[in-house]
């Protein structure tokens, strides 16, 4: 056997915060071979990425490797120079970043940004290289590959974007590929489309890849082996169909455990009982675009309406126009049998107190200057009138219904919390109006598969302690499974399928809530290539969605 | 394209608004000066009746809205009206009429303009290039004393600039004329030959400025994630900038090269002075002196309607570097 590819020893890697150097990564080994993909899982935090760069000998600004060696193809990259470097960035080792509309400068053309790698490292000429790149985004079947280059990144959907960043580490015929979460911002059915497309494109040059990611389900389809790893340290690495079988270490069972959260189902809903919220066809539009086209569902008390549909679809308008943010142009939201004033400038604070919201993103939905106690006082303030000791009992009530002690968070900002913590801030937020419904929006998926489940779990005890009903934004259908009484299967601003949970995921169903399903990857690492092999590229993901 | 073309008409009646609103303001402010051009000029002999004869010759006596709108009307068609100081000397010389504010300008506004686009010729790509070069040897010794020396020219007042100029390059070194009194039917090389110190000295005014944004704009950019890839496809680092982060901070570089080029035009009296520039900032202090309203007044309106003018071009540039503006989906 030759040499392997990547080899990296007992790296160490800092970052720097507040003057210090404090640990990133804590001595991780890491071989590969040529042709090989390693499949890198952990935690936000857990320094995926770090490690993922540093196998390129890049590190980002405030971090720097105190330790340990990195050799590409017998190459010391961490004494090399920076020209001897910068001559195998691009050529031999290339780069797929987790968001393409990020990573793709905004004033060039897709095609120019294609050619630079090629062209700047002397491999091929630019107009070589042009034909190269229209041959690459055929094979990753890109639509209109011939053309699709000459536009620019923001005239490109995100998954469109993500397989021409795929075709651009290509340009040089690399040898080793990073892929640094590069599904993680997509919907379910634009994801699958892009995984086939890489794992095609990977086989086909026998390149060597790294592909780092939270989801595990993903990684069991993309890698030959996988490497665990917690805050810094290795747990266990593997061949896939062993490390999913028979996972050693206690921490990578508990990852493999997070999907079976699910609640036991709740007796059926008395008809004739007053929903707490009714949606009756409503339509609502964005200027002259209309958004929303005869939306109707009901949400009563104590339980939990899941709507699910990819981006666009209209879920979060549907969530304004409950609110009152964007006044529906048709229809009517009833709360406890009572119609709502469409603004919410119109309704009384009674009403307001009624529906919260709690955000996808805690960190910009939490003001940055206000300490977790100013926070959640807001609305204790507003809404309930307290004032004094009786405000500061009812606060420190709301951080101990989250799970968070309120002495030593009270003064606390939201920067010194983690994701978790703040998403929990939010829902005490919420609380403190004590509100009878709230929307959550997409509340876990910005976090770790752990964590989100933590917040599931706590969601789940207020829901049955205080009777709340919730409706449950989400993409996705594992969540779905987790906490939902009904689901609403939403797509182009209209409903398409709206059913009990037990139904929902019982065939048969509507062909788009199908296609959904189908999507979301499992933990079999056969999973893709049966799905592929079973249905063919061309009815999975988007192409099947725009044959509908 | 349309879209472009649509904000750009809108920015432009914007535009002509200000100006409008710009021009009640400078008729009442200059209108508040005190003094009075019939008082002035007539000096010991005003006599109550001389001074209102002279108020009547000039309309000075009607109220100061049938001013605003018969100054407005004239402006409007392009007549600035006629100098209080010229038609005076003119009569008493017995010629038979003044000669106007539009014949009075236009050789001084000509002549800053001169040396404004001299001024920027050397000026803006000096600070672009030096901001692209900061940026890239950033926190290096270069970087500092690009940053030291530009902030020491533009703390330092302008006439000591200009004094230390001379003192090297006429004085020490007679490489250019310390005097830069520009005139009619002069080639084009004496002409450039005489502006060039004081467009040298306004060069150390205005290029810190541009120059510091340049850099600021350039920095701000390299931690997106597409200044990371372009480093992670092996790019060189002076194309990261130049090709990568360069194209994205032009929008805020363009601002504040419009606004110094405003301050070209329209601050440069202590220069003009100084090298005894023939420009438009000594004609109006000189105006303003006299209390030569009409004069006053047509240069504010031109000062104006630079500012307006430039930020309106650094407007339109900055949306045409903006691709998602030039290329909507």
């Amino acid at each position: 056997m030759s040499d392997p590819l990547v080899k990296i020893r007992g790296l160490k890697l800092e970052g720097r915060s507040d003057e210090m150097w404090m640990p990133i990564i804590n001595g991780v080994d890491l071989t590969l071979n040529r042709g090989e993909v390693l499949g890198l899982i952990g935690e936000s935090g857990a320094g995926k990425s770090t490690l993922g760069l540093a196998a390129m000998g890049y590190t980002r600004d405030g971090v720097r490797i105190s330790e340990g060696s990195v050799e590409f193809d017998g190459i010391d990259l961490l004494t090399a120079s920076a020209a001897v470097k910068r001559g195998l960035l691009g050529k031999r080792i290339a780069y797929v970043a987790q968001s393409a509309a990020a990573s793709f400068n905004p004033a060039h053309k897709i095609i120019d940004q294609h050619t630079e790698a090629p062209t700047q490292h002397g491999v091929m000429g630019r107009n070589e290289s042009v034909d190269d790149g229209i041959t690459l985004y055929n094979k990753l079947r890109l639509p209109n590959p011939e053309t699709i280059g000459f536009r620019y990144p923001h005239q490109v959907s995100g998954g469109q974007l993500q397989r021409a960043m795929t075709a651009m580490a290509m340009s040089c015929r690399p040898d080793l590929i990073i892929f640094d979460e590069p599904t993680t911002a997509l919907d379910v059915t634009t994801q699958i489309e892009v995984l086939a497309s890489i794992r095609e494109i990977v086989e086909e040059y026998d390149t060597a890849a790294i592909y780092i990611t939270h989801d595990l389900a993903v990684v069991a389809q993309m890698a030959d082996n996988i490497k665990v790893l917690l805050k810094g340290d290795e747990v266990e690495t593997a061949d896939t169909r062993t490390m999913l079988s028979k996972p050693q270490e206690e921490y990578t069972k508990s990852l493999w455990a997070v999907r079976s959260f699910e609640r036991p189902a709740k007796p059926a809903i008395n008809t004739g009982a007053t929903p707490v919220v009714s949606i009756q066809n409503v339509d609502a539009a964005y200027g002259t675009v209309k958004v929303l086209e005869d939306v109707s569902f009901d949400i009563h008390e104590g339980r939990t309406v899941a709507v699910v549909g990819e981006s666009g679809s209209g879920k979060s308008t549907t969530a304004r126009c409950i609110t009152g943010l964007l006044p529906p142009t048709k229809g009517q939201i009833l709360f406890d049998g009572q119609v709502l004033p469409a603004s919410y400038k119109a309704r009384d604070k009674f009403q307001l107190r009624q529906a919260q919201m709690i955000y996808q993103m805690a960190d910009t939905a939490l003001n940055p200057r206000m300490s977790i106690g100013k926070i959640i006082e807001r609305p204790v303030q507003f809404y309930m009138g307290l004032s004094g000791k009786a405000l500061r009992q009812r606060v420190d009530e709301l951080l101990e219904q989250i799970e968070l002690e309120p002495d030593k968070y009270f003064n606390r900002l939201p920067s010194e919390l983690s994701g978790g913590q703040k998403q929990r801030i939010g829902i005490a937020r919420a609380l403190a109006a004590e509100p009878k419904f709230i929307i959550c929006d997409e509340v876990t998926s910005a976090l770790d598969q752990l964590v989100a489940e933590g917040i599931l779990r706590l969601l789940a005890d207020l829901q049955d302690k205080l009777s709340l009903s919730y409706m449950f934004i989400t993409h996705d259908l594992a969540t779905v499974r987790a906490i939902s009484d009904e689901v609403v299967v939403m797509k182009d601003g209209r409903v398409i399928e709206q059913s009990a949970k037990a139904e929902m995921f019982q065939p048969p169903h509507h062909a788009y809530t199908d296609l959904l399903l189908s999507s979301v990857p499992e933990m079999d690492p056969d999973w893709l290539t049966n799905l592929l092999n079973e249905r063919g590229v061309d009815n999975i993901g988007d192409a099947a969605v725009d044959k509908m | 394209m349309q879209n472009v073309l649509k904000i750009i008409l809108q920015r432009l009646a914007l535009g002509l608004l200000t100006l409008l609103v710009v021009s009640i303001v400078i008729f009442i402010a200059v209108n508040l000066l005190p003094g009075d051009f019939a008082e002035l000029i007539l000096g010991q002999a005003a006599t109550p009746e001389s001074v209102a004869s002279i108020r009547r010759d000039l309309g000075l006596d009607q109220s100061m809205v049938t001013r605003y709108f018969s100054w407005l009307g004239g402006m409007v068609t392009g007549d600035l009206g006629t100098s209080f100081a010229q038609l005076n000397f003119q009569t008493n010389l017995g010629g038979t009429g003044g000669k106007t504010v539009a014949e009075q300008i236009a050789p001084r506004f000509a002549n800053t303009m001169f040396l404004a686009s001299v001024t920027a010729m050397i000026a803006v790509p000096l600070a672009v290039t030096l901001g692209i070069l900061a940026a890239l040897y950033r926190n290096t010794v270069f970087d500092r004393v690009a940053n030291i020396a530009t902030l020491s020219s533009i703390s330092s007042p302008e006439f000591f600039m200009a004094y230390i100029l001379i003192l090297f390059l006429a004085v020490l070194n007679p490489i250019f004329p310390s005097l830069s009194n520009i005139y009619e039917g002069m080639t084009f090389g004496e002409k450039l030959e005489k502006t060039m110190l004081p467009a040298l000295t306004l060069t150390l005014v205005v290029t810190a400025h541009m120059m510091r944004m340049t850099r600021a704009a350039i920095i701000s950019l390299l931690a997106s994630p597409y200044i990371e890839m372009a480093r992670l496809k092996g790019i060189s680092p002076m194309r990261v900038i130049v090709k990568h982060a360069l194209p994205n901070a032009l929008a805020p570089i363009i601002n504040v090269i419009a606004l110094n080029l405003a301050y070209l035009i329209t601050g440069v009296v202590v220069v003009e002075v100084v090298f005894v520039y023939p420009g438009i900032g000594q004609l109006f202090v000189d105006s303003v002196k006299i209390r030569d309203i009409p004069v006053v007044q047509a240069c504010c309106l031109i000062f104006a309607a630079a500012y307006i003018l430039l930020n309106l071009m650094a407007d339109i540039l900055s949306i045409l570097s903006n691709p998602r503006l030039r290329h909507p989906k």
